[in-house]
């Protein structure tokens, strides 16, 4: 009996998380996007005591990786456990050796999988169906969801097909288009989930666990004489396994009036066009054939639910007997198959059954294979229209749709014009800061919408891939129907921009309908704005008469206490203008959903918003658009530099202008590589405010330009006769340092690229004479200075770059000269980690080869459209690759391994042709000491000179040589990444290459916690933070990676934190360099994540704390000490000054356990001191130690293979 | 030996109460002061501004750099609750109260009107046998008259009195134009007993790093002065009990105030600098000074030499100050 409709308002990942902790006893969890959420939701619930239908809290544990996860949900399994996981793209694919034993094993279980790209020419977080059919022979089920309501539907589905057939599953739906689509759905009964899943199973599956009460044994090792046939022994379950999924389909329509089948088919009986496809687009395929199919078109989409077992009985007969051409349609690229995978599965099964003869099809039609929608590309109903005109002529076979394949021609063209919207759907779209709280009000709005009203919502939202000053866009849809649009709005009756910096850059009004409604946050008048809009915005506002409304959202967000978030008012604006509810009834509505939202965070929070409500509509003022002329504020700013090289201008630039999708496959490198030193052309001008130098104050400590996660301020010294052309307003003053003597000193930010963090003005430590509250740089307006300062700062880039040679690295005010090979970031403001990487970049980036772990670093160091490695004037900087999350380390030590034996074949070749190069330049080549600078450049001129003898040679080993040449001069292997690479998935690996000895150099950049993910536990993270996964407080202390590789003896380890001591630092990076082995840096890196002000510059202070109380360490360790007859550790922070709960109570990571569980943090906390005072004492004892006799064994030297030492 | 004295009320067996310190803020700590021999305890403030300031900056965390990266569209966990209002003093209150048999005195700094009444009410349901509003306020606008001023101090003391029985004392600090006159209208106000004086946070400058810097010392015997003069000058004259706080380090200390007319005395920073243990020594030491001047009881000593009983009231008058200069500045020439 169906019971009442209770609707929700959610999106993939929470309807797939509903039913999962229902279902299931067990969970192994690990963070990937864009299934991370899943397990929040999981481990958030069992953290409030939520239970399961059978009335008891799920088990949740988080593993090292995705292959630590399925291996423990294998051993819960065999135990007995109803058990799951949740993955994609690469994790599901670290899955899979173990996914053939699930399947030969028969165990049931579900792993909820959003789709998501697997990373080949690059990484791309978002979506496609590349990883599930990287498991299509693992002998899984598959059941794919094509939307949100699907998601959680099939959720259960799956569960129950795997539980009745032993079959594990997938349960796969489009990473972010479904997962991140925030939709109104229908919310199963907790009843039907229960019937569901049959008790009499669950005894079942209980009888065949392992137990030492009626043992057996599995996991056996075979022989040929028995393997084969083990194989073939469960085929029955196979064959057995769609009719049981069918039964539950059918059994759950019965319950729910919601009627799913293995193939389901829409469109004109007698269509003689059908596509094929699964996921979200063939949502999106619904609509378009509904909508041409009413017009008389012949023609329909079969949408495959069941992918594997493929039932290719049930899929024949599901398609029209009138069918004459099919087009299937895959997500995915198979590079060298027949075709696409669900192509090749259509084909076989249309021949089977034809030559069977079960086939009721009149005759048997030709089948096309397509791509669409890889990585999330838009699959639009004037994509899925051209598919269908495509079949209408002699049709192109294994084509593209959604791209301009101008290389090998495979796309098909489509009118973008074409729609089927709805008129009855109300479209809006927002552009948002990410900080602003655009996105968060949108969700709320569509959640009122949604629950309130009869009304179907979505939402979808767009992120650009900056952790600072990032665009967010909404597009949010409202009306009477389930809406199938899995695609983005791209023509809205609403339009609102809630900065109006965005406004000068992107062409947002495109998609505004003729008579729509544009609103403008704004600081101008409703009388000034107009004079203020960019001339091609009052052109389409004049064009489309529209509706143009104003109101200064970031006053009325001040006035009311709300700081930056402007979220509140804006929704308010929407639901005043739109007409989605009568005006009254939304305030009522938003007011409701405040106190509802905000209650648990006290009164004040929800009288604030409440108090923005009521401010708002005052304040709303409509601006009249055909009472004005065209008398704009010029052009759209240009999203790259037009300064910049034709590659960085033409794509990147077109990439950064929000239109990549334009770019035909002829625009893009063939493997993946692009140019370095690209970030420097994207003047996002983020800053309100910037740092100006005050010169007289200043006493060039260097202590702003070094802890600059931007690299925007930097410093020369340089002589005087270099001032010539100075711009007026450049600032210079003598160097003080003794070594520059004689010498002038700038200061210079590059004010358009600086985020106005201020930790500069923070760690500044010189304070003006007269007026204390001033320092040495202090923040003013950026607006005012952005003109003089773009000049200086240009003219402060052509004033020479000191001569390395002469620079005392060890000094951290002589240091900072050297130029930085890594600018301009797209890391958060204020980041605690991209100092370190300057830092590196400065001291060894000429000749750095980085192998980066996947997560921030990999992000704002690797993603597109501009990249902030760079190059100095001679050409040279950072070369950065990324592989994967857990190979890192050992990515980094095939570079080590690689380049040392090159050099080595290359001296080898040099000594047999020393008698053609000379002998004096051969062994200047072989015995040169490249231990400093100086060293380093006389050997990169002998290879110069090298070179040019080469030339000149014919031997086989002057030919061979010329590509060595230059592996001769000294390379700096580092291997970067976070705490989730080194201390959980790539710590295996990362020992093996410490323990390997070869000369490498490791930077982890310890945030504590999975940054990148949105703040997952690792094995880093301290005891007593509250982090996702540790939703409760962390009760594990902090794995103490630098003692562990200690324990080898001879790896040189620092544990450090800039902000607490910047020549320790200093000092470690460069004493790890120049060790001959591996060198460890342990780099403690404020975060976003922990809960404090980064973006305010709070950063260095709270590292400053941390040393303080002794929650973290400085030290270093260095075998080289250990052959000098010292101690090889080095203590470099004094015994805590205070109390590690004073340093907690800091930062919201742990304050907020003291608000949520206040039993345990007082526990937690306590033990958290006890931590810190063993660690002290223990590290003291290490130090202490008379080490003469024990160290013996070890010498550098002694190392295999510290060839370049 | 009868060491018993009458505070608010309430009957306590010796004049030694604990002021509010962070001393009361593990119950260990109480059952220790208890043992140690306190007569009262004054419980820590509970401090409305700061709960307010909690709750502000979690929501503000809480959403810091949400929303905006597709990979991390939050950082924290949300629970479905959190506990940001007084409930964990209330706890400890409770707590306190089952700990201990002595009476358990609140304190109560509010920055609100809703807050003053509203947390008041909450503190005696959770079972306190007082309670002490600290009204803790530096009034420093230029365009705040002194007049306002003490208008705000009898409303709060008005508002509070209106939703609670249990008795209220009032901490005060000595900064106003007519301390007596005011003494007098909180008495009338229905105050049933004041505290002299609270001890304000004074800022200090660090000529290292050229900041100002809150600094928080320890009282030392000197600041016993002020309130002393006060308490003898008010004591007869006022309804509402006495106590004297801030610089009570040593018997003597205690004998002084309750000569010049202190019901209580109040005990802090001896306590922090030397230990609970403290407490007992200054008892002990009390006993014995009685004993050995012939004194029976603390009720004997009470007021003694308050202006009022004094042999020379003029002692505690401006007066005297000309007077003790000239004595000094003849000893120095």
């Amino acid at each position: 009996m169906k019971k009442p409709l209770v609707f929700k308002t959610i999106d993939g990942c929470e309807a797939a998380a509903y039913v999962a902790f229902r279902l299931n006893e067990a969970m192994a969890i690990y963070p990937i996007t864009p299934s991370s959420p899943i397990a929040e939701w999981c481990d958030q619930w069992a953290s409030e005591g939520k239970k399961n239908i059978w009335d008891t809290q799920p088990a949740i544990i988080e593993m090292q990786s995705e292959g630590g996860a399925v291996g423990a949900v294998h051993g819960m399994l065999q135990t007995g456990s109803i058990s799951t996981t949740f993955t994609a793209s690469q994790g599901l694919l670290l899955m899979i050796p173990n996914m053939f034993k699930f399947a030969g094993e028969l165990l049931p279980t579900v792993f909820h999988v959003t789709a998501r790209t697997v990373a080949t020419h690059a990484l791309s977080i978002f979506g496609d169906h590349s990883d599930i059919m990287a498991c299509r022979s693992t002998g899984w089920g598959m059941l794919g969801a094509a939307s949100v309501q699907e998601t959680m539907d099939f959720a259960l589905i799956s569960q129950a097909a795997s539980m009745r057939s032993r079959l594990p599953f997938i349960h796969f739906f489009d990473g972010f288009r479904t997962s991140h689509e925030v939709s109104k759905i229908e919310l199963l009964d907790e009843s039907v989930l229960r019937t569901l899943i049959d008790k009499k199973i669950i005894a079942e599956i209980r009888a065949r666990a392992m137990s030492p009460d009626k043992p057996v044994l599995r996991g056996t090792a075979q022989n040929p004489d028995a393997f084969f046939q083990g194989r073939e022994a469960a085929n029955n379950f196979y064959s057995a396994c769609p009719d049981i999924v069918q039964k539950v389909m059918d059994e759950f329509a019965e319950l729910t009036g919601r009627k799913y089948n293995l193939f389901d088919y829409v469109g004109a009986p007698d269509a003689e066009r059908v596509i094929m496809l699964m996921g979200s687009g063939c949502e999106t395929a619904h609509e378009t054939v509904e909508h041409l199919a009413a017009k008389g078109e012949k023609m329909g989409v079969l949408k495959v639910r069941l992918y594997r077992p493929f039932d290719g009985r049930r899929f024949v007969a599901a398609l029209p007997k009138t069918v004459k051409k099919i087009a299937v349609l895959d997500r995915t690229k198979e590079p060298g198959a027949t075709g696409e995978p669900l192509y090749q599965d259509v084909v076989t099964a249309l021949m089977e059954e034809t030559a069977a003869s079960r086939s009721h099809l009149m005759s048997l039609p030709q089948v096309f294979t397509g791509r669409y929608g890889l990585s999330s590309k838009e699959f639009t109903p004037a994509m899925v229209k051209a598919v269908f005109d495509n079949l209408s002529v002699v049709p192109k076979n294994h084509f593209t749709v959604g791209i301009t394949d101008d290389v090998s021609n495979t796309s098909l063209k489509y009118d973008p014009e074409f729609s089927t919207e709805p008129k009855n759907v109300v479209r809006a779209l927002f552009y948002g800061l990410g900080a602003d709280g655009t996105v968060g009000a949108n969700k709320n709005s569509i959640k009122i919408i949604g629950e309130e009203t009869d009304n179907y919502a979505q939402g979808y939202f767009v992120y650009d891939s900056k952790k600072s000053g990032s665009m967010t866009v909404s597009h949010l849809r409202f009306g009477p129907q389930p809406i199938r649009s899995t695609y983005l709005v791209s023509s809205a009756n609403f339009i609102a921009c809630h900065l109006p910096g965005f406004l000068d850059r992107y062409e947002m009004l495109r998609a505004l309908v003729p008579g729509g409604t544009f609103l403008l946050n704004t600081p101008h008048s409703k009388d000034d704005v107009w004079s203020k809009l960019p001339t091609p915005v009052q052109k389409s506002l004049l064009a489309k008469k529209a509706k143009f409304f104003v109101i200064d959202a970031t006053k009325v967000a001040r006035d009311s206490g709300m700081g930056g978030r402007i979220n509140t008012i804006m929704q308010v604006c929407f639901f005043a203008l739109s007409g989605v509810l009568p005006k009254d009834e939304a305030i009522d509505a938003i007011k409701k959903s405040i106190k509802k939202t905000y209650g648990k965070k006290g009164d004040e929070v929800v009288k604030m918003n409440l108090q923005a409500v009521d401010n708002t509509l005052a304040h709303l003022h409509e601006v009249p658009v055909l009472d004005n002329k065209l008398n704009g504020s010029g052009p759209f700013l240009p999203p790259i530099s037009p300064e910049a090289p034709e590659f960085v201008r033409d794509v990147l630039g077109t990439i950064a202008a929000g239109f990549g999708d334009d770019l035909p496959v002829s625009a893009f490198p063939l493997d993946g590589s692009f140019p370095t030193g690209t970030s420097q052309y994207e003047k996002r001008n983020l800053a309100l405010d910037i740092p100006v130098w005050d010169e007289k104050t200043c006493i060039q400590c260097l202590k702003c330009v070094a802890i600059c996660p931007h690299a925007t301020i930097r410093a020369k010294v340089y002589d005087v006769a270099e001032l010539k052309n100075a711009p007026a307003t450049f600032k210079v003053t003598d160097a003080r340092v003794p070594e520059f003597k004689g010498l002038k000193f700038s200061l210079q930010v590059a004010a358009e690229d600086c985020t106005g963090c201020a930790l500069c003005v923070d760690v500044c430590p010189a304070k003006n004479k007269t007026e204390a509250k001033l320092k040495a740089i202090n923040m003013r307006p950026q607006v005012p200075l952005r003109s003089a300062e773009h000049d200086n700062w240009n003219y402060f880039l052509t004033l020479p770059e000191f001569d390395r040679r002469k620079i005392k690295t060890t000094t951290l005010r002589q240091q900072q000269i050297l130029q930085p090979l890594f600018e301009f970031s797209g890391a958060c403001a204020g980041c605690g980690e991209t100092p370190y990487i300057k830092m590196l970049t400065q001291l060894f980036g000429d000749r750095a080869v980085i192998a980066n772990a996947t997560g921030c670093s990999s992000i704002y160091g690797g993603n597109l459209p501009t990249t902030p490695y760079t190059k100095n004037k001679c050409g040279r900087g950072p070369t950065w690759c990324n592989s994967l999350f857990e190979d890192n380390a050992e990515f980094g030590l095939g570079f080590r391994v690689s380049i040392d034996k090159q050099k080595e074949f290359a001296e080898e070749l040099v000594k047999k042709i020393s008698n053609e190069i000379g002998d004096e330049l051969a062994i200047g080549i072989l015995t040169a000491d490249q231990n400093d600078e100086a060293g380093i450049y006389d050997q990169r001129e002998r290879v110069v000179a090298l070179k040019l003898k080469l030339q000149k040679l014919d031997s086989p080993e002057a030919k061979l040589l010329v590509p060595l040449a230059d592996q001769l001069v000294k390379k700096s292997v580092w291997i970067l990444g976070g705490d989730g690479w080194a201390y959980d998935i790539g710590y295996g690996g990362l020992d093996h290459v410490l323990a390997s000895g070869r000369k490498v150099n490791v930077l982890v950049m310890d945030t504590e916690v999975y940054s990148n993910t949105g703040g997952q536990m690792s094995k880093s993270t301290p005891r007593g933070a509250i982090a996702k996964f540790a939703a409760g407080g962390k009760s594990a202390g902090k794995k103490d990676l630098g003692l562990i590789a200690m324990s080898y003896g001879n790896i040189y380890v620092a544990s450090v934190a800039m902000g607490a001591k910047d020549e320790h630092t200093l000092k470690a990076f460069v004493e790890a360099e120049s060790f001959p082995g591996p060198s460890l840096i342990i780099a403690y890196s404020h975060c976003i994540a922990h809960g404090i002000a980064v973006d305010m510059g709070v950063g260095a202070r709270q590292q400053k704390l941390a040393v303080e109380s002794g929650q973290w360490l400085l030290y270093r360790y260095d075998p080289r000490r250990a052959e000098r007859g010292e101690n090889p550790l080095q203590i470099d922070s004094s015994a805590a000054k205070s109390k590690v709960k004073d340093f907690m109570m800091t930062e919201n990571r742990f304050k907020m356990l003291t608000k949520s569980k206040p039993d345990d943090a007082k526990k937690f906390f306590g033990q958290a001191q006890a931590d810190a005072d063993r660690r002290w004492k223990f590290y003291q004892f290490m130090a202490a130690r008379d080490t003469k006799v024990e160290n013996a064994p070890f010498t550098a030297s002694k190392q295999p293979t510290a060839v370049d030492a | 030996m009868d060491l018993s004295t009458n505070y608010l009320g309430l009957k306590l067996r010796t004049p030694l109460v604990v002021s509010a310190s962070p001393l009361s803020e593990d119950v260990d700590n109480i059952k220790r002061l208890s043992d140690a021999g306190a007569a009262a305890i004054v419980l820590y403030s509970l401090f409305e501004e700061q709960l307010r300031q909690d709750r502000l900056e979690l929501n503000e965390h809480l959403q810091n750099g949400t929303d905006s990266f597709a990979e991390a569209l939050s950082y924290f966990p949300e629970p479905d609750e959190f506990r940001l209002g007084p409930e964990e003093y209330l706890k400890h209150i409770a707590a306190a109260k089952k700990a201990v048999n002595i009476p358990i005195i609140a304190s109560l700094n509010a920055s609100s009107n809703g807050g003053w009444t509203s947390y008041a009410k909450q503190i005696q349901q959770a079972g306190a046998d007082a309670l002490e509003l600290n009204i803790y306020y530096i009034p420093t606008s230029l365009e705040l008259t002194g007049t306002e001023v003490e208008l705000t101090y009898l409303d709060i003391l008005k508002a509070v009195k209106a939703e609670v029985t249990i008795p209220i004392a009032v901490k005060l600090s000595p900064f106003f134009s007519s301390f007596a006159n005011m003494a007098k209208r909180l008495d009338q106000a229905g105050a049933n007993g004041l505290v002299l004086f609270n001890r304000f946070y004074q800022p200090d400058i660090d000529l290292e790093t050229l900041e100002v810097k809150p600094d928080i010392l320890l009282s030392t015997p000197m600041a016993m002065r002020l309130p002393l003069r006060w308490i003898a000058l008010l004591h007869g004259r006022i309804n509402a009990s006495l106590a004297a706080t801030s610089g009570i380090h040593r018997a003597s200390d205690v004998l002084k105030m309750l000569m010049a007319g202190a019901d209580v005395t109040m005990l802090c920073s001896t306590l922090l600098r030397h230990g609970i243990p403290k407490i007992t020594a200054i008892e002990r030491d009390l006993i014995i000074w009685m004993k050995e001047h012939d004194y029976k009881s603390v009720r004997q000593l009470k007021g003694s030499i308050s202006q009022e009983n004094c042999a020379e009231p003029a002692a505690f008058e401006r007066a005297q100050y000309m007077k003790a200069i000239c004595s000094q500045m003849n000893a120095i020439v």
